[in-house]
Order: C-alpha cells, then structure tokens, then sequence
C-alpha cells in the first residue's frame, strides 16, 4: 500500500510524536506542530497514536492512492480535503489540498500510518537539526502501514476552527523573567505581537515594540521546551514550536501553556497574538 | 539548587556550577523522576521535561528536591579516543590567547582529561571540559558560516567536535576523522553527557 505524492504546496512534512527521551544527546522533540490537531487525525482513522501523518502547509498537497486506503484530515481546513470526516480514497483515485481559509497546517492521515522508515526511533522531519526523512516531494512514494487498531467508525468529529485574525494564548513566566522586569512582563502583556514571514517549524518570529532587558551579560546555554518565548537582543521574541533548539543563550521571559502551543501552531503571518497572565 | 519555572510541562534546576549539573544529572539520568521524559543538562542548569498527562510539576519538584547527587559519577562514563589533526585554522591564535606556542596547545590540549558536560547546539555536540582545567578561549569575533565536520574546536572552558558542517563561531584547532554522529551506528551519538574523552595527536 503506499500514496504517491504529486505536489506538496509550500512544505509537506512526515510527522510522528518526535523523539523524547533524547535532548540530553543534542537530538530535540521534533515532531507534529500542533499536536492536538494530528491526534484527532490519528483516531478518526483507528491509528496508534504515534502513527506518522504527513503535515501539510498552506494546503497544495496533492496525492494518488495506489490502493483503497481511509484518510482523513484536519487542523487546517482545506478545499477538497475530508475534514474531520474520514473518507476511503480508492486505488488511483486523487486528493487535492487546496490553500485553507484560516489556519496554516493540516494534518493528513492514513489508515496504517506513513511508514517511511524511522530514523532515531522516529519519522519526525526535525527541520533545524536536518533530522528524520527528507522533506516530501512530488514523485515519492509513501508507503503506509497495516492498520493496528479497528477503524473507530466515526463519520464526523465537530471541531473548531484554528482562529482567524488575533489569537490570545496564556503565558506564564519563564525561567528568566527577572531579566526584564515589570516593564518587561506588561511589554509582553499588553501588545498585539505581529506573526512574521520568517516564522517555520522552529519558531514564531514576532514583530512589536522590542522588550527591553534591565541586565546586560551573557546567559550560559540552557534547555528549553516548546513553548518558550526567547527574547534575542533585537528584544523581538521568538516563540519556540516543534523543531526549537535543544539548548539556547538568550532569556527565556516566558512560556505559552503547553496545550496553547498547538494553537499557536495555526498562526500564519500577519495575524496578531496576545499573550495573557493568569 | 534553585527551582525556576519553564512553563506547564517543565522545569529548570539552577545550580551553582557545572560539577554540581553533572553530579544532579548523573542521578537523575539513572533513576528519572515518573512522568519526565527528557533531562537535559547544560551549563548551570538541568532541564526536566515532564509529560503533563503522566506527572506534575509539584510531584517532579518534589523528587528533584529530594534527589541526592552522585558527584562520582562522573568518572564512570564511557571513555573515548579521539585522534586529532593539528592543523585548525585558528590553532596559532588560539595558543596565543591562552599564552601558549601551537605545540604547547596541542601539549595541553592532548594531556587534558575531558569530559561530556552536556550536548546542545546540533545532535551529537558534546561540550568538553577539563575539571580544573585553565581553558578560557573567547570566540571568534566573527563567527564562520562554514565549518568543516570533524573540526576540533575551542571556545570558553570548552572544547568541543562539529559533528556535521555548520555555522560556528568556536577557534578550530583541528580535525577528527572519527565520526562523533553517525545514523548507521548504535548509539548515533559517540559524546554522550559523562563520557570521558582522551585527544591524541595524528603525527604530521
């Protein structure tokens, strides 16, 4: 069984769960961007959790099926895509992704996961470390798995919209928030933060009035987590997603709760995202 | 040991240097606490990341508090040769910073026993020290876009082996032709946290 692919739109990735238990060797998580949007997919399909799905940006995916396979996508909701609603795809017949109205990645699965073959115990394409199989590309083949569990037999699973426009997510302090001070946490707080176009799998870039620090001095390296809003020296922070570094040099004032992330994850650039304490 | 928060599924141990990281991740790599799926040590601080389905941060900290440090440990590592080319690009301003020849470098650099501290920057880099070592080398002033893979290099305290071509702003004193990151070897990674690494010099 497998899925030819014939386009990939601006970035398709083989995504799993990543590769946990493995930082301390230099080798980040990785993984699904928003992780909460791929296991909905994995189970309407009657997947393992840890099943790889191919992440799809901005639509434009386009594949054959060289057998009856179930699919299903969701995140990302595109044209022409079975959304939240499982469909057979049958032997030769094609799926088209168009671009989504609101959201950036969707999550297509397959009955029996993507069975490309693992690297470090995982599928994950880690785009930072250039870990994991390469990126999709019009012409490959996909070979998918057998299906481990019963197929749940769900038509349909109603669920929200990634958000259009402005986006609030909660922050909490991170490790290094003394660095900015008060001023510092209400900079971060009060502002509608811009999505740039540099933001990827690694991160958020985002763009506002700079957070100024109230210390000069080098922080030696520390470890960080999805979720982490690293502050560089131009004082923009970077919010960190699936493929962060394993340990970084800049402060770290804050940190979007693990379940917003995935949120943050459907963010494309110009939309605005404020950050509230609880 | 000071507890600083990192967000919902992690926290950050601060200590007050690197003997104490090794010595805390020593005992918590080898017995970690339920529900931490990552333990990543660096520079002052060990990083434990926590599935928040399996634990709470309140639990870890709890088992973190109560953990008792294995400062031992760190002679127990796996032990690692690794033969060296001096002839890094940087070798010569390099032993001037420190107030050395090059041969007086490669002196040190050879007799020194290092160890793993802990890893970061790209899989498999492993940042080296010598305990009581006198290494202080400053980066470059402008960091290489290129660096070759295999480049022996030093910066601060520590040494440290490019696993792969990549940016890098480290003084290059020279290069191992032993692969430090290989996916067609178990384990990938040869410079774990705790190894102990012997360079040798490759005769000219």
């Amino acid at each position: 069984m497998s899925l030819t692919v014939l386009a990939t739109g601006p970035l398709t990735t083989v995504q799993d769960l990543g590769r946990p238990g493995q930082a301390a060797l230099g080798i980040g998580r990785s993984g699904v961007c928003d992780r909460a949007s791929a296991a909905l997919a994995n189970r309407l399909v009657g997947n393992p959790a840890d099943a790889a799905v191919l992440e799809v940006t901005f639509g434009g995916l386009a594949v054959r099926a060289e057998a009856d396979v179930l699919v299903v996508s969701t995140g990302a909701r595109c044209p022409g895509a079975p959304h939240a609603a499982p469909v057979v795809l049958r032997r030769g017949q094609e799926l088209r992704l168009g671009p989504p109205a609101s959201g950036l990645r969707s999550y297509l699965a397959v009955r029996g996961g993507i069975a490309v073959e693992p690297v470090l115990g995982s599928r994950a394409t880690d785009v930072l470390a250039g870990l994991g199989p390469a990126v999709v590309a019009a012409g490959d083949v996909l070979p998918v798995g057998p299906p481990v569990d019963p197929a749940p037999g769900v038509d349909l699973a109603p669920v929200p919209e990634p958000a259009a426009g402005e986006l609030t997510v909660t922050v909490l302090p991170g490790p290094r928030a003394d660095w900015f001070g008060d001023a510092g946490w209400t900079g971060l707080t009060d502002q509608a933060w811009a999505v740039t176009s540099e933001s990827n799998r690694v991160g958020l870039r985002l763009d506002g009035a700079p957070l100024e620090r109230l210390r000069a001095g080098e922080l030696p390296s520390e470890g960080m987590v999805r979720g982490a809003l690293q502050v560089p020296p131009s004082g923009l922070p970077v919010l960190f997603l699936a493929d962060h570094p394993v340990t970084g040099g800049y402060p770290v004032i804050g940190y979007v709760t693990d379940t917003d992330v995935d949120r943050c994850a459907q963010l494309r650039p110009g939309q605005t995202l404020r950050f509230s304490s609880r | 040991m000071r507890l600083l928060p990192s967000g919902s599924a992690a926290l950050l141990v601060e200590l007050d240097g690197l003997d104490d990281v090794l010595a805390l991740y020593a005992a918590l790599s080898a017995d970690p606490p339920f529900g931490v799926v990552d333990v990543v040590p660096a520079a002052r601080t060990v990083l434990l990341v926590t599935d928040p389905a399996a634990t709470t941060l309140a639990a870890v900290a709890d088992t973190v508090r109560a953990t008792t440090p294995r400062p031992d440990a760190q002679a127990v590592g796996d032990s690692v040769e690794l033969p060296v080319h001096y002839d890094g690009a940087d070798l010569a301003d390099a032993a001037e910073l420190l107030g050395l020849t090059p041969a007086g470098l490669v002196e040190r650099h050879t007799a020194a026993e290092w160890t793993v501290a802990f890893c970061g920057f790209a899989p498999g880099f492993g940042y080296l020290t010598e305990p009581g070592g006198q290494w202080d080398v400053p980066r470059r002033s402008t960091p290489r876009t290129k660096v070759p893979p295999g480049s022996v290099a030093l910066a601060g305290e520590f040494s440290g082996v490019y696993p792969r071509e990549s940016p890098g702003g480290w003084q290059l004193i020279g290069r191992t032709d032993v692969a430090v990151f290989d996916l067609d070897r178990d384990p990938a990674a040869l410079l774990r946290p705790g190894t102990r690494v012997r360079f040798t010099a490759v005769p000219r």
